[in-house]
């Protein structure tokens, strides 16, 4: 029974994992001379450019996320009943549609400089102004979509802490400073470096921003050595891949490492909210300000530029989009997101009944396809579908007697795997992070009291786990409502998603119609995200 | 070890459901594959993978289906995804035409051997024979030129007369182009080596690189706009996007009102033009509808769209221009087979990575 089950683990993990395999298949072979043309152009550029990129988004979501948790989750000051869920709202715009609309309010030709300009009667080179296209642009630009990661991980994981270790350190005459950094930091650590992984593995996939931003990372690397027309491209863009994913390897090791050294579990069973710090005068104004400025930066003043933008030129198939494409998104985001939570709860389950390091191995790799860019592992969906295809083909014609079309290709199935094989890892992330705060005694528990594993399963976990598992199909929803690359090599004829139709519009250089379906991308993700605030408030105190 | 007993089944309670949830989803989710195998019951399709992407497109399809009662199935997509997508998936592909918007990828789909060889006296007969493939692998479309814009008041249109003039150090700082990811500048590059060889194209491309008056970044349209905004004063764009900015609001028409158009090399080899093709693919299932699909596009509704809603230059002779184009002149195009554009697109890019060119 026991290798039983680790082979299904083992069967569902290598499906999940497969297409990021295929590709890194290939770097053995010879590539003709076109590695070693990388090496010597490009290569130094990315390398250098990724790790500043990511560096710096390490450091600003940190700041933004971990402050802003802190500030409204202890502290009372005007706004904070409003932004403690508005923080989490630049969850719904995906990091291009931020680039699109900064590019365009602050570029030199754009309005604000234009302003600038006439107003101060400066020419060019007369006055300094940030580059939105720029390394520092893609830093700011991709911390402001991606900081609520890290803001939800902190948030829940300071909320979750006993109302009477932080009430004892301050008696212990501990300031709300001493308290943050001596107490609720050091207990948050491995829930905030969950949050900060997602992050990073997001900056090291992310293309679109980062490309518009004309800053060349290693995504933007891989992507353009693949599109070369020469028959080595496919194996050079695979021996990129490959690099970056010993970089990914690195970080997933340490996170584990991370979450492993410090694993808390609460064992009051009585738990209180903490009463929050009253703030007064300039301080008050001050955390409201804090609180504000990623909420305005990264979601109010991009979605009134689309909405302004819209309103003045939008798209002439606005109406058809909202219903028939905002349609497609939906369902096709909903489904994928039941699988992703299905599948990352089966798999949580596996490590927490088994931990063995072959399936504490394997789910590693399952969840690698987050750090992919959604281009290089749509190429290895193509691979593993076209060549299971071709299989079941041959398979049907040695029964039939005629050879079937493509059963799989170019399906909705298709589609739906990349989605797996690319988010699972944010549903496994957050579902394992769930279970770990569950203590084990509690199987044992109910054990004892004669329940099977599988009702411990569902009537134990399960509803304990309700607000994470909800919070996992929210993200995951919404990382695919935000995702293309993917959804625009693998998709069925004629199935039109927001996504694909504002990127038709955008490459072909028609950003203000690309204004109507960025409204859309960030409507269709905005109630989700709204429920997931309420979830993250709701989920900790309900169980007090 | 009992304790164990309920995982497998736990797992596979969890894994039905997502199995089901898969199966309803390819049923429900796909009305549209349907179609794609519809011509069984008698019903006439043509699958169409697309690189292209533009609105137009999509009503002269309309019209094609109205008036030939064939339904058009599209997969609009990048270029070299779409490309893989049908290596992938070999002769059992779905797609019947693969659209590209680039010689480059044409030639590169030819060699891969997506296309198969097609013969119509309809297409021979109109598109002239330097347009289309000489066995009839795929047909011209559309063309566009990648022309030079300049600032009329700060550059001397005498002294700007060819591409090589872009990589004059007498334009140091002031020269504006994207990215060499993108590919009408590696089919730039390809032409450039064709006509002076890979040494000499080398040189030129570190002298480009010098001039520029900022790292790459942007589309065509932004170079257009970064030059009416000073940010440079010569910029390197398609045709059919001056043109479309030509023809918009008032603030895009401000900017063309500021430009003035050179089509280089008109005194020896001629404009670089490039060219979107199509192609009918190996083991087409509907392969009648797919030609009558190409005849389409190179006949008369589709060409005048093609030029005056598109503003691209018809492949076809005769049609009436937008007045955007006609304003900017007739000239001489690079009659360069395209086939040898397409080889020189393999050095292209690496050539620009050498110049760093980003």
């Amino acid at each position: 029974m026991r290798s039983f089950s680790t082979g299904f683990v083992l069967v569902i993990a290598a499906i999940i994992a497969a297409p990021v395999a295929v590709v890194l298949a290939s770097i053995g072979s010879d590539s003709g001379g076109l590695w070693q043309h990388l090496v010597s152009t490009v290569l130094p550029g990315y390398v250098r450019n990724t790790v500043a990129l990511a560096a710096g988004v390490a450091a600003l979501t940190l700041l933004f996320g971990v402050s802003t948790a802190w500030l409204v989750t202890v502290c009372r000051f005007p706004g904070r009943n409003l932004l403690r869920w508005a923080l989490l709202l630049p969850l719904a715009i995906p990091a291009y549609l931020g680039a699109y609309a900064y590019t365009d309010l602050l570029q030199f030709a754009g309005p604000v400089q234009t302003w600038l300009r006439e107003v101060f009667s400066w020419s060019r080179g007369d006055y300094w102004f940030p580059q939105v296209r720029s390394l520092s642009g893609a830093i700011v630009l991709l911390s402001l979509a991606l900081y609520p990661y890290v803001y939800m991980a902190a948030r829940a994981a300071f909320l979750e802490q006993s109302a009477s270790s932080l009430e004892a350190a301050r008696t212990l005459g501990l300031g709300p400073w001493g308290c943050f950094k001596r107490v609720a930091l050091p207990l948050a650590r491995p829930s905030i470096a969950a949050g900060v992984a997602l992050v990073l593995m997001e900056t090291l996939a992310e293309f679109g921003a980062v490309q518009y931003c004309a800053v060349d990372t290693f995504a933007t690397g891989i992507v353009r050595t693949f599109t070369l027309p020469n028959q080595y491209a496919l194996t050079a863009a695979a021996q990129l891949s490959a690099l970056l994913l010993v970089v990914v390897v690195v970080l997933v090791v340490v996170e584990t490492r991370l979450r492993k050294s410090a694993r808390f579990f609460e064992t009051s069973g009585r738990r209180r909210q903490l009463r929050a710090w009253p703030l007064k005068g300039g301080n008050a104004w001050l955390a409201t300000a804090v609180c504000a400025l990623p909420v305005a930066l990264g979601f109010v003043i991009p979605t009134a530029l689309f909405v302004h933008l819209t309103i003045k030129a939008g798209d002439a198939r606005a109406r058809e989009m909202f219903l028939e494409m905002g349609r497609n998104t939906f369902v096709l985001a909903g489904i994928a997101s039941v699988l992703a939570v299905l599948l990352g709860l089966g798999l949580a389950f596996a490590v927490r009944f088994r931990d063995t390091p072959w399936v504490r191995f394997l789910i590693g790799v399952a969840g690698m396809g987050y750090a992919v860019p959604g281009a290089v592992l749509a190429i290895g969906v193509l691979i593993v579908v076209a060549w299971t295809d071709h299989r079941l083909r041959g398979l049907v014609q040695s029964v039939v007697g005629t050879p079937t079309g493509l059963l799989l290709s170019g399906t909705a199935v298709a589609l739906l795997y990349g989605y797996q094989s690319r988010f699972l890892a944010v549903s496994l992330n957050f579902i394992r992070a769930g279970l770990t705060r569950i203590e084990p005694s509690l199987d044992g528990a109910a054990r004892t009291l004669g329940a099977t594993p599988m009702m411990t399963l569902f009537r134990v976990h399960v509803p304990m786990l309700r607000g994470t598992l909800l919070a996992a199909l929210i993200l995951v929803f919404v990382d695919v409502v935000k995702e293309l690359p993917a959804t625009l090599m693998l998709r069925p004829f004629g199935l039109e998603t927001l996504s694909v139709r504002v990127y038709q519009l955008a490459s072909d250089e028609r950003l203000s119609e690309a204004s109507s379906g960025a409204l859309a991308i960030i409507l269709v993700g905005l109630l989700p995200v709204i429920v997931l605030s309420w979830v993250v408030d709701r989920s900790v105190i309900s169980k007090s | 070890m009992s304790r164990f007993r309920a995982v497998p089944s736990a797992l596979f309670l969890l894994v039905l459901c997502a199995l089901l949830v898969t199966v309803f989803a390819a049923c429900a989710g796909d009305p549209v594959a349907e179609d794609a195998v519809a011509d069984d019951a008698g019903e006439s399709v043509v699958n169409v993978y697309s690189a292209r992407h533009y609105d137009v497109d999509a009503a002269i399809y309309a019209e094609f289906t109205e008036a030939t009662g064939i339904t058009v199935n599209l997969l609009e997509g990048d270029s070299a995804g779409l490309l893989e997508r049908l290596r992938r998936e070999e002769a059992a592909s779905p797609a019947d035409v693969f659209i590209a918007v680039d010689a480059g990828r044409l030639h590169q789909a030819e060699v891969d051997g997506i296309f198969e060889p097609s013969t119509s006296d309809v297409l021979s007969e109109r598109i002239p024979a330097n347009l289309r493939h000489p066995e009839g692998m795929w047909f011209g479309i559309t063309k566009r030129a990648r022309v030079i814009f300049y600032a009329k008041d700060r550059i001397d249109a005498n002294q700007l007369t060819s591409y090589e003039d872009l990589a004059d150090p007498k334009f140091r700082g002031k020269v504006l182009i994207r990215s060499s990811s993108n590919i009408y500048n590696q089919s730039l590059m390809g032409s450039m080596i064709s006509a002076l060889g890979e040494e000499q194209a080398e040189e030129w491309c570190r002298g480009l690189v010098a001039n520029l008056a900022r790292e790459p970044q942007g589309g065509d349209r932004d170079q257009l706009r970064g030059v009416a905004a000073g940010e440079g004063d010569i910029a390197v764009a398609n045709t059919y996007y001056a043109a479309k900015l030509a023809a918009g609001p008032p603030e895009d028409q401000a900017v063309m009102d500021q430009l003035g158009v050179v089509f280089p090399n008109q005194d020896d080899r001629g404009s670089h033009v490039n060219l979107s093709g199509a192609g009918v693919v190996r083991g087409a299932a509907n392969k009648a509808e797919a030609i009558r699909f190409i005849e389409f596009l190179t006949g008369p509704e589709a060409q005048a769209a093609f030029a005056t809603s598109n503003k691209e230059y018809p492949v076809v002779p005769g049609y009436e221009l937008a007045p955007e184009l006609v304003a900017f002149g007739e000239f001489k195009e690079d009659a360069l087979g395209l086939a040898e554009v397409g080889q020189n697109n393999q050095n292209a890019l690496m050539v620009m990575d050498r110049c760093g060119w980003r």
